[in-house]
């Protein structure tokens, strides 16, 4: 198997093609991304390319990949501007996918790292959002819009490559030690916010767990549109319970007017999408992905109890993310100098 | 069972493009997912004593889950409050409304019903009967779907959904007839029900566009109607106002005679009239469960018959009733 990774230097990138390394069956990685890897990696290529990827068809061309693994889609609008998300999410996404398509590619699998934020969040929602269920109000935000752009290019996609297996995972609110997700950033903090008079059911998958999926989606031909979230949901009350914070209330009417306050004094930085779900809140159905085999690590619940067991491991011996600084030489050293020895 | 089997292979064949291929793709339900409702119909039924009113405890696969801190199951309801609820209105219950049941022996003991009533009163009073009566009598949680309006509203909206009211979507009341086995009660006459005036008392108005039947049809459980008599008379509405409701953006504006009496304290103040609930034998539909549509003609059919039954046994207890306050 011969995989591209796109976002390399992202936290999902790199957690990717350093589990990919480990196995055997791999014989190729190649990472693309605008900025150097954040993490160390023993095999993998780093070609920097772009933020809209137009180099992609000569690499794939070049070392003929057969898997793309493309976890470079950008789901929190806190990270970059508008501006950038567009260009990341839309413009990288068409790029890849006519490099992985043109004439005569290699390419025989996609994998695509989307986000729960397709089915936005409303008081008209279903309690559990199965994957061909269609969102009730049209995408207000433009992450959200941005992400149904690429679902609408990957299903056309597939529809125009049969011989291509596509594969298509939605994920639920990410929660970890290690990657900074906005509702991760708000459980920092000493203080969380809530919309007064609203309690909404949430799902959380833990981040091994979106390792896990996405590799056994790497590893295992299953093609499809999948949710991937930890079994059940709880509200948003329980979820500052288990972490040990204390809510303070936003107004439910003007919300988004009253939450620029605290925003500005950072105390929090919630986006519009992560703001609708502290109302409506989501839950998605997980099963499907379960029917293709795929075993969960941790219960929405379990993901949000190890999130607080690390924060309280933090608390007590500080910042527990190792720190790595990517050189070039080096690494082209160790890669390619006929002086490493290498067993085979 | 199983025509439409949802494996890899199949999602293979309508990759992405199988957004409507069935809306209701046969629950072959994963193992978990099976292992789930066994737990849940096995469930022991652990009586605490030194409660008013003794509640079955019933435990479930999620609630389980030992990172959980509270009590709140999937739906959002927490039994904790149901309790508390159901201790604070059982004098209500007994000695207000001196709630009297007919027909008990017509709801079923496990398994998946769809309860369908008729709907009275500005501020429903039939709901927490309805209830509380199956849920301290049967032992069995009763989920109740209403406009999903409910959950739009803060605080109105947490509380309600904490006391088991679900949104009526399809797709929910799929998942708790089909999937969940639970007892679902729902009132198809909506807000026109509840927003009637007193003149129109016991006049049942439309059910709806027959949605209940469909998703009864598709789950493959049993309709139960349920005629409830006293809950017109405990709120009774002697004045609407149409401009207000418009700008409040509510359904109707009541005024009704226990405000006209009580003042503001008419919000909350019920007429005692006596209530009686009668429970009508079953309704099954012989149609194979699951299906994407059902004949249109079909469901309105088996609609517009439930509604007759439940207006005949209105006529029926209003011919018998001696007394609006005293049955």
């Amino acid at each position: 198997m011969r995989v591209l990774v796109t976002g390399l230097s992202t936290y999902w990138g790199g957690r990717v093609a350093q589990a990919l390394e480990d196995r055997d069956d791999v014989e190729v990685v190649v990472g693309v991304d605008t900025r150097d890897p954040s993490v160390p990696l023993e095999r993998t290529e780093f070609v920097r390319a772009d933020s809209s990827y137009s180099i992609l068809s000569r690499i794939v061309r070049a070392t003929n990949i057969d898997t793309i693994l493309h976890t470079h889609l950008i789901v929190d609008s806190t990270q970059t501007s508008g501006r950038t998300l567009h260009e990341i999410n839309v413009i990288g996404t068409m790029s890849l996918l006519a490099a992985a398509g043109m004439a005569g590619s290699p390419v025989r699998r996609v994998i695509v790292k989307s986000s729960g934020l397709v089915y936005g969040s409303n008081y008209q929602d279903p309690y559990f959002f199965r994957e061909e269920m269609p969102r009730t109000r049209p995408a207000r935000t433009g992450v959200e819009r941005s992400l149904l752009e690429v679902e609408a290019f990957l299903r056309d996609f597939a529809d125009d490559n049969p011989h291509i297996s596509v594969t298509l995972l939605r994920f639920a609110n990410v929660l970890g030690n290690f990657i900074d997700t906005p509702f991760a950033h708000a459980l920092r903090r000493s203080v969380v916010p809530e919309i007064l008079g609203y309690d909404p059911r949430l799902q959380f998958v833990h981040e091994d767990d979106v390792v896990g999926a996405l590799m056994y989606a790497t590893m295992h031909d299953t093609p499809g549109v999948f949710n991937v979230a930890g079994d059940g949901n709880l509200p948003w009350s329980d979820v500052c319970a288990i972490v040990g914070k204390r809510r303070i209330a936003l107004p439910p009417v003007l919300t988004s007017f009253a939450n620029e306050v605290p925003r500005a004094l950072r105390m929090w930085d919630l986006p519009p999408e992560a703001l609708m779900l502290l109302r409506y809140g989501r839950s998605v159905d997980n099963s499907r992905f379960k029917r293709a085999g795929f075993r969960y690590r941790y219960s929405s619940a379990g993901t949000v109890e190890a999130f607080a067991q690390g924060l309280r491991l933090e608390g007590a011996i500080g910042d527990t993310n190792p720190t790595y600084k990517y050189q070039r030489e080096v690494e082209d050293f160790f890669r390619h100098s006929p002086a490493v020895v290498r067993p085979d | 069972m199983s025509d439409r089997p949802d494996g890899p292979a199949d999602i293979s064949a309508h990759f992405l493009s199988d957004r409507i291929a069935a809306l209701y793709p046969d629950a072959t339900v994963a193992d978990a997912d099976a292992d789930e409702i066994a737990d849940i119909t096995d469930a022991e039924l652990v009586i605490e004593t030194g409660e008013l009113v003794p509640m079955p405890q019933r435990v479930r696969a999620d609630e389980d889950d030992p990172a959980r801190e509270s009590d709140i199951d999937r739906w959002g309801r927490s039994e904790n409050l149901r309790a508390l609820t159901r201790k604070l209105y059982d004098p209500l219950y007994k000695h207000w409304f001196r709630v009297e049941w007919e027909g008990f022996e017509h709801l079923p003991r496990e398994g998946g019903a769809l309860l369908v009533s008729n709907h009275a009163g500005a501020i429903p009073s039939d709901a927490p009967a309805i209830m509380h009566g199956i849920e301290t009598e049967l032992g069995r949680n009763v989920y109740g779907l209403a406009e999903n309006l409910f959950r739009a509203m803060p605080i109105i909206g947490t509380l309600w959904s904490r006391s088991g009211g679900v949104p009526a979507h399809p797709d929910n009341a799929f998942r708790l007839l089909h999937d969940e086995r639970q007892l679902v009660l729902v009132f198809p006459e909506g807000t026109k029900g509840t927003g009637k005036h007193y003149s129109n008392r016991y006049q049942l108005s439309r059910f709806g566009r027959g949605g209940f039947v469909e998703i009864a049809m598709r789950a493959g459980v049993p309709v139960i109607p349920i005629a409830v008599v006293g809950a017109e008379e405990s709120m009774p509405i002697v004045f609407k106002s149409p401009r207000l409701a418009k700008m409040l953006g509510l359904p109707y504006f009541p005024i009704t005679a226990n405000m006209l009496m009580l003042g503001p304290l008419g919000l909350v103040g019920y007429f005692p009239a006596k209530f009686k609930i009668r429970v009508l034998p079953p309704v099954h539909f012989d149609v194979a469960p699951n299906q994407e549509r059902y004949s249109r003609s079909r469901v309105m059919d088996e609609s517009e018959r439930i509604r007759r039954l439940v207006q005949d046994a209105l006529y029926d207890m209003l011919r018998r009733r001696r007394s609006v306050w005293f049955g």
